[in-house]
């Protein structure tokens, strides 16, 4: 995500994005066949992640040494790995861990970012100067640095990995919500309902929140395949999810010792995190254009 | 206005009492002194007309009234009183409940100035927040019979679509009963018919004197277009650069106006024109910049009758009939003698 160019289509479609977005966005998806690509991919990764524990031909955790290094077959499609245990269904599993972590972590710096953001565009002029401060201090930080620092020094957890990937970013979210706060707050119909009478809170929460929430919502969507990568390139790192969770990253991690005898472990890893970051990114640019023309690529 | 010219003010005659009201906004350029000394009375019941060009300060004055103003303004100077309270120390709390309720406004643009995302029903069910008796479903009853009440066919059926499914005359029928819906003794209307075209805007006048029988309110209408005010006003505030030069009952101004520069502006009106020409007459020259006001008459710069005292005199308010004032040197032999 860049931050300019998101500030610019929330600042721009504030306006035109909430009426009749799902009706738009299923005639737009039809006309763009990248778009569908996605949304089939994403809705692949979603009904894996929700039916894995019925769906996985094997317990993903059960060792069976005996049958390490199976390579791929009709019994194990994806084949085995150095313990024995069935790569496909790790991979079935893994599904669940990355869209877990990334949905649950970016709902949570979405919400956060909504209170800040609404704060420091609504509020006083010098709330607004130090929340910036703070947003942009926390944003010029390198993600991969403050990630690498922080899970030294808290070890590495699930819950260390998502506070780093809220901490990243919430400040993101904060400032393109204030940015359309701003726009918004500064629009007639806001100083017509003003006029009406209604409280600083009523305009804030039922008049300006349903008018900016649309565009970031589908900004948020975009980030999800960012923060997936994270994951498994912290888990790669040892340091994201510890084993035995069958991470994306820890099946890729694993396999890249025996990457010249059994190549299909990392390809069974790798595969599933390129397709949901493709998928999840087409669908997200399809959205962003059916949002605003305007940015329609014209390459 | 000076203190001897003025009427005697009878507090519960006017429901609204602007007395000198001064406004400055801070800009980059220095302080611009966007109204100076305004003083402007709305008698109950009556339907008082601002007029002016634009820049004249005409919306800053209505947005001073509700207290809306933008945070680089201020109220330098002067008081503003409704029904007898004082506006401007009333606590930001309180000013609010007044908002909507007692005093309200219908805004320019009637395409600008309705939440896209939120039913005209939900908008109408907002408003009536203060009543806590009253129960949803009243509340959206209440509101579709002021719809009725505007001229929108069709009323309950409307209250679930969005502004954006109505045409601009509709919608800024929609603005103006969400502004009349809790029976507000005064109601500024900002401009509503500069954005429509002149049917619609024959439509929303004959709408505004309809409901000022039936609601008892009063409006302060503001508009630049003298041929409205004359077929809606009772009484006529001409505003120039920030200042009153003229007010007075509508008949008196429009057949006797004391300021060449509502003369003027009666001229310029493409509808009193009478004779034929080729060209439409105009007041040659600028507004003057509020930056700077100059010392004498704010017009005279622009004034076809300027005498040097007016260049160097500011002029005081000279009766030019029964209530009617108008700020001009000229007039002084007229009204002393």
């Amino acid at each position: 995500m860049s931050a300019p160019t998101s500030e610019a289509i929330v600042a721009i479609t504030a306006e035109a994005a909430a009426p009749g977005l799902a009706a738009g966005l299923l005639r737009r998806l039809r006309s763009d066949p990248l778009g569908l690509l996605g949304l089939c991919l994403v809705l692949l990764v979603v009904f894996c992640a929700l039916t894995a524990p019925w769906i996985e031909p094997y317990n993903p955790f059960k060792i069976r040494v005996p049958e390490r290094f199976h390579a791929p077959s009709l019994v194990h499609i994806f084949g085995t790995d150095d313990l024995g245990r069935d790569v496909f269904s790790r991979v079935i599993a893994g599904s669940q861990i990355a869209l877990g972590v990334s949905v649950s972590s970016i709902a949570t710096a979405l919400f956060l970012g909504l209170i800040l953001g609404l704060c420091a565009g609504y509020g006083p002029r010098w709330l607004d100067n130090l929340l910036l401060l703070i947003f942009d201090s926390l944003y010029s930080f390198p993600t991969v640095m403050l990630g690498l620092t922080v899970v030294t020094l808290f070890g590495p957890s699930l819950e260390t990995l998502m506070s780093v990937v809220i901490t990243i970013q919430t400040p993101g979210y904060a400032r393109l919500i204030r940015t359309a706060t701003l726009a918004t707050k500064n629009s007639e119909y806001i100083l017509a309902i003003r006029a009406l009478g209604s409280s600083s809170g009523r305009v804030l929460m039922i008049h300006i929140l349903p008018n900016i929430i649309g565009p970031i919502l589908i900004i948020a969507s975009m980030d999800i395949p960012s923060v997936i990568t994270l994951e498994a390139g912290l888990t790669y790192l040892g340091m994201g999810i510890p084993p035995p969770a069958a991470s994306w990253g820890r099946i890729l991690q694993e396999g890249f010792d025996s990457i010249r005898d059994a190549p299909w472990i990392v390809i069974a890893g790798g595969i599933p995190l390129i397709f949901t970051t493709l998928g999840f990114t087409f669908l997200g640019e399809s959205l962003r254009d059916l949002l605003d023309p305007k940015l329609r690529r014209v390459v | 206005m000076a203190a001897a010219a003025e009427p005697v003010p009878a507090t519960t005659a006017n429901v609204l009492e602007v007395r000198d009201l001064s406004v400055q906004f801070r800009t980059p350029r220095g302080p611009v002194l966007a109204l100076r000394k305004v003083s402007v009375d709305v008698p109950r019941g009556s339907i008082v007309g601002l007029v002016g060009e634009s820049g004249s300060g005409k919306s800053t004055l209505a947005l001073a009234v509700m207290r809306l103003m933008p945070a680089n303004a201020t109220i330098s100077e002067g008081s503003l009183r409704f029904a007898g309270r004082d506006l401007l120390s009333l606590p930001a709390s309180e000013m609010q409940r007044l908002r909507g309720d007692r005093i309200s406004m219908v805004f320019q643009d009637p395409m600008t100035s309705l939440n896209p995302v939120r039913t005209i029903g939900m908008q109408m069910v907002d408003i009536q927040y203060r009543d806590r008796q009253m129960s949803q479903p009243d509340k959206r009853r209440k509101a579709a019979e002021m719809l009725r009440r505007v001229g929108i066919p069709d009323c309950e059926r409307q209250l679930d679509r969005h502004p954006h499914q109505f045409s601009g005359g509709m919608r800024q029928r929609i603005a103006i009963a969400m502004g009349i819906l809790e029976k507000p003794e005064l109601l500024i209307a900002d401009e509503p018919t500069t954005a429509l075209d002149v049917t619609l805007e024959a439509q929303i006048v004959q709408l505004l004197r309809d409901l000022r029988g039936e609601l008892n309110g009063s409006i302060l209408f503001i508009s630049h277009n003298l041929g409205i005010i004359a077929e809606l006003c009772d009484y006529v505030v001409v505003l120039y650069a920030g200042e009153v030069v003229e007010q007075g009952p509508i008949e008196d101004i429009f057949h006797r106006p004391g300021h060449p520069y509502t003369r003027a502006l009666l001229e310029c009106d493409p509808a009193r024109i009478e004779e034929v020409c080729r060209e439409l007459p105009t007041i040659s020259g600028d507004v003057p910049n509020l930056l700077r006001v100059p010392s004498g008459c704010v017009f005279a710069p622009r004034c076809s009758h300027a005498i040097d005292r007016c260049r160097n005199e500011h002029p005081a308010d000279h009766q030019a009939g029964p209530g009617h004032f108008a700020r001009c040197h000229l007039l002084q032999g007229a009204s002393d003698g």
